[in-house]
């Protein structure tokens, strides 16, 4: 296994994902002769995980089973230790798409942080494209990579201690895309501009703040990069739910018998709300949405370096 | 390098709207936008140059031109005397046709319609740039040429055909390209009835690594859009196909290559759609404009028509060598029955492998079959994602997975986007918005275990769903 290929059975030093019900998950790293406590009992990873199919259920102690899955970057996203806040994938998906990433591409990014979208923009450009980030905070910039070697991904990732808007990303000429998500990313633009391959490429900025995206867009322009465009992406999730209203008593007209207005004792159609005579309920399915929703993440601005 | 043969995009170097048109640079002249121009001096130029339309419909590399400040910009602070009574404008329809005819560049007829405007100098400064701004985009021929992408595809299609792709927003796109791991080396599974677009996007991410198996309704697989991502050659070498109508046989074991789907002349059904695009392009620029009807450019696939035989039927000899291709027809009809038999039996082991690593549908059927047939074929432990315009379906997809088992993480969501202005002291969010890009049931397979199945789906609803706390009456969970 490793963050960029597939493997189909459980080893000695992979790092695997146990699931043990909806939202509940968390990584583990696979050794011979360590135990894993969950809330179902303990998970014997000789015995367990080891030659295991990832898929497969495994029963822990106290009876109850857990899932063991393969890892892949929107998991590690979901469950990696924070040591900053993160992208998630809503925002991964659209940054790897608009800046047209694909195995090969060249990235740079800054700064590397809790290394959430390192591992994504690393599967992506897997296997012969490669991500430099930077991280101007030492411990992070040495637990990500760190964790990238762990991960078996630390071929196609090189980590710099430094700050890019003082000294840049450590290469030039060479980027088909740079990332930035840094406090002052108007500071960081030229640096980005010498990345960048001469022929030209993709830069993106986030983000929280519009006055933070205002002197960015301003510096984008400043700098020559052209089709400068700015959002916002949002993710709406629903939940599943079968849902029965109750039919309110509207009571009887004097002389008729037959109830009037909405008939719950018509025979169901397919897909129509089924009757439910019994208790005067009405059921039928729905996409419900949540509580609470991530409202705001950071604004999304991108650009394209030309020749020109 | 802008190559002949290259795909190439053509945009008008308007940042706010990148309608396009995906074109072959063997196709010398292009029309679009009411404006045509000969491609020919693009060629050798590097992708991304702007150029400028001449007037004899020539590409000459855009110049970089200062800004003209006009200094002490002359302009008023609000609306208040601005009557807008339509004869602001002294110049008339005919006046500004005769500067086009005469040649004049863009930027000069803007010029003059600035000078000719009694009302421009009372604008606000703001309001003399909105101004400058829409006139130069209706006016300055400028086109940028651009290499293809998943991004400028994905955008294309969904502003202009996004019928043809179950208006599958390009932000939902992305979403299923990660969401489903896509990644060079997988073994991944794709049904779409995007017009290849869903294709093209999965290839890109994959970067002729790995392999695909495309199901597809029908006849024969769409992939218009999929040829304008121009992919080289090697790409398509690990891109099979396989008919939906075979996969019921292949999964009760009962799959042979005897009967093949309704087989037309390999290149034509490829070709119609091919053409499709740019003709129905055509079609609706001539609907909505009133244009003359111009020729179609493209031509991916010239049509292997060889069965047009003029008959001279006096001609004895002319006879024995219609007899002759007659039977050269046949052998080559029968050489790709068995090249298609082959590659058929070839999809076929490979799905039944059962080992994918992925799984993608977006299609205009219904989602629930599609999904419950094709995961049979995926791996454990590895991603799905389907696509649908309509909500509905997917509620009834999520109900039925759940009673299958053998899926966890079951998600319905949609992507909500919404695109900003970003000007000193004029930043907002722009006027217009998609009302929706479709939504995405994702989940992540395991291994099902059959047996199981009923007596468990409690405990494993229980497992996979823990109710929630505050579980109202009216509230249960599917």
């Amino acid at each position: 296994m490793s963050f960029v290929e597939y493997g189909d059975t459980i080893k000695d030093g992979d790092t695997a994902i146990v699931f043990l019900g909806h939202e509940s998950m968390f990584p583990v790293k696979v050794q011979h002769g360590t135990v894993t406590q969950t809330k179902y009992g303990v998970i014997r990873h000789s015995t367990d995980l080891i030659g295991k199919k990832y898929g497969s259920k495994v029963t822990c102690s106290k009876g109850g089973w857990v899932f063991i899955l393969h890892p892949t970057p929107e998991l590690w996203t979901m469950n990696l230790p924070h040591r900053t806040q993160i992208l998630y994938s809503t925002d991964i998906s659209l940054i790897t798409m608009m800046l047209e990433l694909k195995p090969g591409s060249i990235v740079c990014e800054s700064g590397t942080g809790s290394g959430s979208l390192s591992h994504a923009l690393i599967r992506t450009v897997a296997p012969t494209g490669h991500l430099y980030t930077v991280e101007f905070h030492q411990q992070r910039a040495e637990k990500a990579q760190e964790e990238f070697r762990e991960h078996g991904v630390e071929h196609l990732v090189t980590v710099t201690n430094q700050d890019v808007c003082k000294n840049g990303f450590g290469v030039s000429n060479i980027a088909d895309a740079v990332f930035l998500d840094i406090p002052s990313p108007w500071e960081a633009i030229g640096h980005a501009k010498s990345a960048l391959k001469a022929e030209g490429g993709r830069i993106c900025s986030f983000s929280p703040c519009i006055e933070q995206v205002q002197r960015t867009c301003l510096a984008m322009e400043e700098y020559g990069f052209t089709e400068i465009n700015t959002l916002e992406i949002l993710l709406r999730v629903y939940n599943v739910r079968t849902i029965s209203l109750q039919i309110p008593d509207l009571g009887k007209a004097a002389e008729d018998n037959s109830s009037t207005g909405f008939d719950s004792s018509k025979p169901s159609h397919q897909g129509s709300p089924c009757a439910n005579l019994q208790q005067g309920t009405v059921q039928f399915k729905s996409g419900v949405p949540l509580r609470e929703v991530v409202g705001h993440t950071g604004y999304l601005t991108f650009a394209t370096k030309s020749l020109m | 390098m802008l190559k002949s043969l290259d795909t190439a995009w053509a945009h008008p170097l308007a940042a706010e709207n990148f309608v396009d048109q995906c074109v072959e640079v063997s196709v010398r002249k292009i029309i679009f936008e009411k404006q045509w121009f000969y491609l020919d001096n693009a060629i050798g130029h590097i992708y991304g140059t702007t150029f400028e339309v001449t007037s004899g419909g020539n590409l000459q590399p855009k110049q970089e031109v200062e800004e003209t400040t006009t200094e002490t910009k002359e302009a008023g602070t609000d609306n208040r005397n601005i009557v807008d009574d339509g004869k602001s404008q002294k110049l008339t329809h005919d006046d500004i046709k005769a500067l086009k005819d005469k040649g004049i560049k863009g930027q000069e007829i803007v010029q003059q319609l600035i000078e000719n405007s009694t009302t421009f100098r009372d604008k606000t400064e703001f309001a003399q740039d909105k101004y400058i701004k829409k006139k130069k985009k209706k006016y300055e021929a400028v086109i940028t040429i651009v290499k293809p992408s998943t991004r400028i595809l994905s955008t294309m299609y969904y502003a202009r055909e996004p019928g043809k792709i179950n208006h599958l927003r390009y932000d939902t796109l992305a979403q299923m390209l990660t969401l489903g791991n896509i990644h060079a080396g997988n073994k991944m599974i794709v049904m779409e009835t995007c017009a290849g677009l869903v294709l093209g996007a999965v290839m890109e991410r994959m970067g002729g690594y790995g392999s695909i198996i495309q199901m597809y309704p029908g006849g024969g697989p769409v992939r218009a859009a999929t040829s304008c991502f121009g992919f080289p050659k090697p790409f398509f070498d690990n891109l099979h196909e396989f008919p939906l109508s075979k996969v019921e046989s292949l999964l009760s074991g009962t799959f042979t290559t005897e009967t093949l789907p309704s087989d037309p002349e390999e290149n034509t059904l490829v070709e119609e759609e091919s053409n499709g695009l740019s003709e129905e392009k055509q079609t609706s620029l001539q609907e909505t404009e009133e244009e003359p009807a111009p020729e179609a450019p493209m031509e991916i696939n010239p049509a292997e028509e060889q069965d047009t035989m003029d008959i001279n039927a006096e001609d004895v000899e002319f006879k024995e060598n219609k007899e002759k291709e007659n039977k050269e027809n046949v052998r080559e009809k029968q050489m790709k029955q068995w090249e298609r038999r082959k590659k058929l039996k070839e999809a076929a082991a490979l799905l039944s492998e059962k080992n994918a690593d992925g799984l993608i549908v977006a299609s205009k059927f219904h989602p629930t079959p599609l999904l419950l047939s094709l995961l049979e074929f995926v791996a454990p432990s590895r991603p799905f994602v389907v696509y649908c315009q309509y909500k509905e379906p997917l509620l009834e997809c999520y109900t039925k997975l759940r009673e299958r088992g053998g899926v966890i993480n079951l998600k319905l969501s949609e992507t909500w986007l919404r695109n900003y202005q970003v000007l000193p002291d004029r930043s907002h969010p722009k006027l217009t918005m998609s009302g929706g890009g479709g939504y995405l049931l994702s989940g992540i397979t395991v291994i099902l275990e059959k047996g199981k199945a009923d007596s468990s789906n409690s405990e494993a609803l229980k497992m996979e769903e823990p109710s929630s706390k505050r579980c109202r009456l009216q509230d249960l969970p599917c």
